[in-house]
């Protein structure tokens, strides 16, 4: 894992504070933060696993299990928690079989919450992968979702 | 420009693009090339703030606006008015009382009720091409500084402009500036505040994508005036746009000498790194910033010593809000008294709110500070969406205050704002309206906060789930008397026993709602019944026997299978088995409206299916 991770590490030997951007890095290549890659990045700062989990899981932007094909991201800042963004989410969990946070088993569909889009006039919003879909109501929710599943 | 015929600007700000406006703008260029037309510029632009019209396009001469612009309007544009010079209505602006058409951007009072200081280039300029800023006076104010201004004479004008920081606090930002001035040592920082974390709020997201340039113009005379070699902009991950669009703007400022050694031959250096924040709302926090920069845990830390006398790496750091420092050029431009002329005496120049939530023309505002409210909420923001009643509304986001209708005509500024019990805050403004349960919604910012506390002090750690708890179970019915003054306790302990502005500040939802909306937490806790029929476990929904018609829609939608009824039968919901989702509400045809939710009381229906009257 070291060695795979060893093109990251070269750009940010010696930097001052890189840990952070280090982790953003491997998390972006490897998709999460695998036991393996943690104890990669501990080695290469000389620190120890727990200090870099530590500040790993301190943030949300990291994960620890892989994630599905599809990101399924529901909006549950103000303006859409306003406009019935917690039904939203409960319809996607429903209709997906999985809490927030979670991956289907077949790794087709992750489900997440994120607070704010920045696109709050057109709320509630939902993102598959990087397609926004605007002033959702629950049917469209179903109909989006089942689009994918139905996808081969 | 000038010499074209036609400017045709495409917003492709983050709503804009969700509504679709990428494929808008890529027609239009398609169109207007096989078209053989010639002076005609198509372009794009950042957030023009008016997101809910989006899609927008906009034609200069005459500031044409055209909203929510399908990409099947691309021909009528290119036809009709870019090749006749006919306008096309259809995609006019309307006056929501009146119905009446209103062509230009400037007539239109969303926009006219607006007063752009810090947002003046957002939606006319392309953020991607610095020869757009240098053509509206950018960095002008730079070499004045640069060239004709000792650091002492930038910062004696910036404190004479009374400008105040805009990422919360409010703190004076020339002294803020002079303090770090003061420090001796010759390493120090100046830091971009971008970790804009205030879930309904896009105000930082939008300057920075809009008009990055003008940030860091700001940021530059900071550093100059603080005397700085070094600065970080520290912005959100989620913001993906906003940082591409920062790192093309640096790549450009460096080409024409404006960042690097010896800027514009003053014999100044300055440097700035891009830090992606990693999602953790108490990273707005000064001193949680700085630990993330340094690759720690967010978590802040007791002050003093303050950044401006040991920040990061324990050297003399400055701290300045996205919209601070997009302040800073126009003031240098224009003279502090220009800038100190506008606003209430103790609070100077405009403020920009993300003004959101159930108001008619959401978007992106700025405003002179001192406003009323109500101006600002129904002159500009156009009243509530659907007609329905204005309830409160939230300021500073999920740690301020809701404010209720007998508040509208209250000014909007820093002292008016705290003495209200709500904040300023970074800039978000969540409108409710009557359908919108204000214990449900402190429930969810509580909610947040709790989430977000970084644990470091017990009264905000334990405090907040334990405030939190209580919400829940209120909304739950399951409320108790005692509640109240139990939440109210807590909330004194937390604000009192936290170190850092996320802790002294998330109960403000709590406190404002009791004391502005007691009675409908009484409701709650009393009469099991929510107001605003939104808390779940105090709502029922029935279909109404004399309304029903037995079309069965609402049968073939139920998810869970809780209604009976067939054909021209009553339909009748077992509140057994209802999940209480509100897909029968929502698909019972307008005709008919035979769906009611209820909270607090019963509806006599038949108990089995019975045929509908004729």
């Amino acid at each position: 894992m070291y060695k795979q991770l060893a093109e990251i590490f070269k750009q940010y030997e010696g930097e001052k504070g890189a840990v952070i951007t280090v982790l953003q890095k491997v998390q972006e290549k490897l998709g999460y933060l695998s036991k393996e890659a943690i104890s990669g990045v501990a080695k290469f700062f000389r620190m120890s696993e727990s200090e870099i989990f530590g500040i790993a899981s301190f943030y949300a932007q990291f994960r620890f299990t892989p994630r599905g094909k599809h990101a399924v991201k529901v909006c549950l800042g103000t303006a859409c928690y306003v406009r019935g963004g917690e039904e939203i989410m409960k319809t996607a969990e429903k209709n997906l079989g999985i809490d927030r946070g979670g991956t289907t088993e077949d790794y087709k569909f992750s489900l997440e919450r994120v607070a704010c889009f920045g696109c709050c006039a057109l709320a509630p919003v939902m993102l598959v992968d990087k397609n926004v879909h605007t002033k959702m109501n629950l049917s469209k929710v179903r109909e989006v979702i089942k689009r994918y599943q139905g996808e081969k | 420009m000038s010499d074209k015929k036609y400017v045709v600007r495409v917003c492709l700000g983050t709503g804009c693009v969700s509504g679709g406006s990428l494929n808008v703008y890529e027609a239009l260029k398609r169109d207007v090339e096989s078209s053989g037309l010639k002076d005609i510029t198509i372009d794009f632009t950042g957030c023009h703030g008016f997101c809910q019209r989006g899609p927008i396009v906009d034609i200069d001469p005459g500031s044409i606006f055209y909203s929510e612009v399908k990409e099947a309007d691309v021909t009528d544009i290119v036809q009709l008015h870019l090749q006749e010079g006919k306008f096309i209505d259809r995609l006019f602006y309307r006056d929501p009382s009146t119905g009446e058409a209103i062509p230009s951007s400037q007539d239109i009072p969303f926009y006219s009720n607006q007063q752009r200081i810090i947002l003046r280039n957002c939606g006319h300029i392309n953020p991607e091409n610095i020869d757009d800023y240098l053509a509206v006076g950018g960095y002008k104010a730079l070499r004045k500084v640069l060239l004709k201004m000792s650091p002492e004479q930038v910062i004696a004008e910036v404190k004479n402009s009374g400008l105040r920081g805009r990422g919360g606090a409010g703190f004076v930002t020339g002294l803020k500036w002079e303090f770090c001035r003061r420090e001796t040592g010759n390493e120090k920082y100046i830091i971009c505040n971008a970790d804009e974390g205030d879930p309904g709020a896009f105000m930082d997201r939008s300057i920075l994508e809009a008009d990055p340039h003008s940030v860091l113009e700001g940021m530059i005379i900071g550093a100059y005036s603080i005397g700085a070699n070094q600065g970080y902009i520290y912005c959100r991950a989620e913001y993906p746009l906003a940082l591409e669009r920062l790192r093309i703007a640096l790549r450009q400022m460096d080409e024409h000498g404006f960042l690097g050694d010896n800027i514009l031959g003053s014999g100044f250096n300055f440097y700035i790194k891009i830090k992606e924040g990693a999602g953790a709302f108490v990273c707005g926090e000064e001193t949680a910033l700085i630990a993330s920069i340094e690759g720690r845990r967010g978590m802040p830390r007791s002050r003093p010593p303050f950044p401006a006398q040991s920040g990061l790496w324990g050297k003399p750091t400055n701290i300045n809000n996205v919209k601070t420092l997009a302040s800073i050029p126009i003031i240098i431009s224009r003279g502090s008294d220009w800038y100190s002329g506008i606003g209430t005496e103790k609070s100077k120049g405009t403020i920009v709110f993300a003004l959101t939530g159930k108001v008619a023309n959401a978007g992106l505002v700025e405003v002179p500070m001192g406003i009323k409210l109500e101006d600002l909420i129904h002159g500009i923001g156009g009243g509530i969406l659907g007609g329905k009643k204005f309830k409160a509304v939230q300021t500073g986001g999920p740690s301020g205050g809701c404010l209720p209708a007998s508040m509208l005509d209250s000014p909007v500024d820093y002292e008016s704002l705290t003495a209200a019990g709500s904040i300023m805050g970074s800039g978000g403004m969540i409108v409710m309206d009557e359908d919108t349960c204000v214990v449900d919604m402190t429930r969810y910012f509580l909610s947040f906060t709790q989430a977000e506390s970084c644990g470091k002090c017990v009264p905000c750690r334990v405090g907040t789930r334990q405030m939190l708890n209580i919400l829940q179970r209120i909304t739950k019915g399951k409320g108790k008397s005692g509640d109240i003054e139990q939440l109210e306790r807590l909330a004194k302990t937390v604000k009192f026993g936290s170190l850092c502005g996320l802790g002294q500040t998330a109960p403000n939802p709590v406190l404002t709602t009791i004391r502005y909306f007691r009675n409908e937490y009484e409701d709650h806790i009393n009469n099991k019944r929510c107001p605003a029929l939104m808390c779940k476990e105090l709502i029922s929904f029935y279909i109404l026997p004399e309304k029903c018609r037995g079309c069965t829609i609402c049968f073939k939608n139920c998810p869970v299978g809780a209604i009976s009824g067939s054909k021209k039968l009553i339909h009748i919901i077992d509140h057994e088995k209802c999940i209480k989702c509100g897909t029968c509400l929502e698909v019972c045809p307008k005709r008919f409206s035979a769906v009611v939710k209820v909270s607090g009381e019963k509806i006599k229906v038949p108990e089995k299916p019975i045929p509908v009257k004729k």
